[in-house]
């Protein structure tokens, strides 16, 4: 939903960022306010999941320039545990297994700590299966998966609904999903985007990253941005989603030899 | 930014390692035959005491220090040491008000208070600081139940028909070059009888404080349990940061007989030496219980989280038919710590059972070895064994090894080995962050979940401490 007078959620400026001395982001603009649905599409290697990863804080990754606002404040400045704790989420490609670790406690000591930011009080372990239960149903998961380690032994499945059950029980002002798609069947999809559209609301943004149309026939974005070569080349409706569907990402390509070819230019903004 | 690595994590200062200023009695350094003679007229001991430490001093005279563990340490002169510290006090006090209150600061200071107000509820605690029992709380009340609860050298006073009957039974003073040391110069510890069919009513505790920088600690426990008692037991210990290193070179033995009984706890907290490996305390003990009768049962748990050094087997001869041996630890080394840990489960008797649960968990440069033995005699029939042996290693300068040994003469025997190692990861850390989960607690939530299936063996009181425990040794440590 777009409205031009929603609240600035996430103000991405000129993002540069490398890993070890690869540079892979080379100036991402990026705005999400409240209530829009963004979608971030590209080829493998074009830079996504830098993106999602840088946002949320990971250390592996240095931002070089650039700036990203969080609600007026510097985003950049904050340890991940903190991004977390106000309200920035991402969901993981590849949930990591945590064994020993109980996934109940882990949504609890979770929940909490973002409640604590919140000035809400926190929950024993009574109140929070009582939340945690209810919060369930949003991904149709079996309370069985809450008795064991995080994420150790689950499917692929298993683990994305394990990942919208935290953004669930975090209810995130600023939701990242990466590739939240790949890796699932037709059903577990469908939950999974079914999830994700009832927590998406008038005030809190998300931004999907994907490589598919299939997502989006279910999630409707408001914004479809095209990223390569560490950057956002174009940026439409969700008709632009369409239109990679139809002719695959060649014209990409095209597009970023000529950029490339006429020097540094600012990438195309196509409204 | 977070600059914490999981190295910085466990580097975190020792709590326990401020020396207490007390006058003490020490005899001049070094061994001889006239240095035990001399600890054994101090403790005015019977003479088969004297014979006893004579026989093993003689013994350990032409027994040679051990090579084969996983450690490396500069030689130790023995001669070097004092054998006997003890600080000055008149007998020992009837009552707790007349010790001297330094002592009694100190063990408070350590969390373990002694004065009849400030008791831990239903523990308790015989208190050992140097080469001595200070003080024993509650020791009427477990009179009352026919159990003794004392120090060692009270023990040879008012007991020594049961420790003549014990002593040595199970440890054997020529059983290894460091149990041999102990015999010949054992100064103190506990003494634990229950009597037949008594379940002890509290836990019984020992707590270990070392306070001289040049002393040895070379304490000797015995605990007895009769046909049907049952006792739970904990001990802990802590010593004060020098920059040398202090020998402590312990005999713990159990004995348990028909339907009996044994839970033994340790949380290990000796000074574990700088990051560079200066000082610290080197741990050499000898941990034995026998299950004498049928149908008997002894359990260590450990959790060892100091010392420079760590040579320790805590074991179980299961000779009673359906006897059952139970070794849960957990071993956290880190800097330059070494440790070298594991058990002996020696099945003698008919459908006897033993379970090995080891978490070694190795971080900065230290080296973590469990070592096990599994020994299946011929009479052995029907005998299972289960071992499980994981390691954790947090950043990429620690090593983690593992020895088991199984011998088995009996065809009919079971044996099982799980081994595992696995690291914490930066990504298993950044997803619990990005979870609003911070650093530290990331960690201590990882490897409190990797000690977990221990953690739940210790006593109720000791489970958090130990997890704190760890918690407080891994701050600053990781990333």
């Amino acid at each position: 939903m777009i409205r031009p007078d929603a609240p600035l959620l996430l103000e991405i400026r000129d993002l540069h960022a490398r890993v070890e001395d690869q540079p892979i982001l080379k100036g991402v603009n990026l705005t999400l306010r409240a209530g829009e649905i963004h979608a971030v599409m590209g080829r493998n290697g074009s830079g996504k999941s830098t993106l999602s990863k840088v946002l949320a804080g990971h250390p592996a990754y240095t931002v070089t320039a650039g700036s990203v606002t969080y609600r007026g404040a510097d985003l950049l400045e904050l340890d991940p545990e903190q991004r977390a704790r106000i309200g920035l989420f991402l969901g993981f490609q590849y949930p990591v297994e945590i064994p020993g670790v109980s996934n109940l406690e882990f949504l609890r000591v979770a929940t909490n700590a973002r409640r604590a930011e919140r000035g809400e009080e926190e929950l024993d372990t009574f109140a929070f299966e009582d939340l945690v239960r209810e919060r369930l149903k949003v991904v149709q998961m079996d309370p069985a998966f809450l008795e064991r380690s995080v994420n150790e032994g689950f499917s692929g499945g298993e683990k994305k609904r394990n990942e919208i059950l935290q953004m669930a029980l975090l209810e995130p002002l600023v939701a990242i999903l990466d590739e939240t798609d790949s890796g699932l069947d037709i059903d577990a999809l469908r939950i999974v985007a079914e999830g994700v559209s009832q927590l998406a609301g008038p005030d809190n943004a998300t931004l999907l990253i994907t490589h598919y149309q299939r997502l989006l026939d279910l999630i409707t974005p408001d914004y479809v941005h095209v990223m390569a070569a560490g950057r956002i080349l174009r940026t439409g409706g969700k008709e632009l989603a369409l239109e990679l569907e139809r002719t695959g990402y060649d014209w990409v390509d095209q597009e970023l030899a000529n950029l490339e070819a006429t020097s540094e230019r600012e990438p195309v903004e196509v409204a | 930014m977070s600059t914490a690595t999981v190295g910085d994590l466990v580097s975190q200062p020792y709590k326990h390692g401020f020396v207490t200023d007390i006058e003490t009695e020490k005899i001049a350094k070094g061994l001889s035959e006239d240095v035990v003679r001399l600890i054994s007229s101090k403790k005015d001991e019977p003479d088969f005491l004297l014979a006893f430490r004579l026989r093993a001093y003689r013994q350990w005279l032409q027994m040679e220090e051990p090579n084969w563990a996983a450690l490396g340490y500069p030689v130790i002169d023995y001669q070097n040491i004092i054998y006997y510290a003890a600080p000055k006090q008149q007998e020992k006090k009837a009552s707790l008000d007349e010790v001297d209150p330094k002592l009694l600061e100190t063990f408070e200071k350590l969390g373990i208070p002694l004065s009849e107000q400030k008791r831990l509820s239903n523990v308790a605690v015989d208190a050992v600081f140097d080469s001595v029992s200070i003080a024993t709380t509650y020791r009427e009340k477990l009179a009352e139940h026919g159990v003794i609860f004392c120090s060692i050298s009270e023990a040879v006073k008012e007991h020594p028909d049961l420790i003549e009957k014990y002593l040595g039974t199970v440890v054997p003073s020529n059983d290894n070059y460091f149990a041999a040391l102990n015999s010949a110069v054992f100064s103190d510890g506990s003494f634990v009888f229950i009597p037949k069919g008594v379940e002890c009513p509290m836990e019984l505790s020992t707590y270990f404080r070392i306070n001289s920088a040049d002393t040895g600690q070379f304490e000797r426990t015995l605990i007895v349990a009769e046909e049907g008692a049952s006792v739970s037991y904990l001990e802990g210990c802590t010593a004060p940061m020098f920059d040398t290193n202090q020998l402590h070179a312990a005999v713990v033995e159990l004995v348990v007989l028909d339907d009996a009984s044994i839970k033994y706890s340790t949380v290990q907290n000796w000074y574990a030496g700088d990051e560079h490996g200066v000082g610290g305390i080197y741990n050499f003990v000898t941990k034995r219980g026998q299950c004498r009768g049928d149908r008997s049962r002894i359990s260590w748990t450990q959790v060892e989280t100091g010392s420079a050094i760590t040579w320790k087997y805590p074991s179980c001869v299961l000779q009673g038919a359906d006897s059952v041996g139970e070794f849960y630890s957990v071993a956290l080394t880190n800097n330059r710590q070494q440790a070298d840990t594991g058990t002996k489960m020696i099945h003698v008797g008919p459908r006897t059972r033993s379970t090995i649960v080891s978490k070694g968990i190795s971080a900065g440069h230290s080296s973590n070895s469990y070592r096990g033995l599994v020994q299946i005699g011929p009479k052995a029939v029907g005998a299972k064994n289960y071992s499980q042996c994981d390691s954790m290693l947090i950043g990429d300068q620690a090593a983690a090894n593992t020895y088991p040994y199984i011998r088995s003469q009996q065809p009919d025997a079971a044996v099982e080995h799980e081994a595992s190692t696995c690291r914490i990861s930066a990504d298993q850390l950044f997803y619990l962050q990005s979870r609003g989960i911070g650093f530290e607690e990331a960690v201590s939530m990882m490897v409190s979940g990797f000690c977990r299936d221990v953690f739940n063996q210790l006593p109720m009181e000791f489970a958090a401490e130990a997890d704190k425990l760890l918690a407080l040794k891994l701050e600053g440590s990781v990333g």
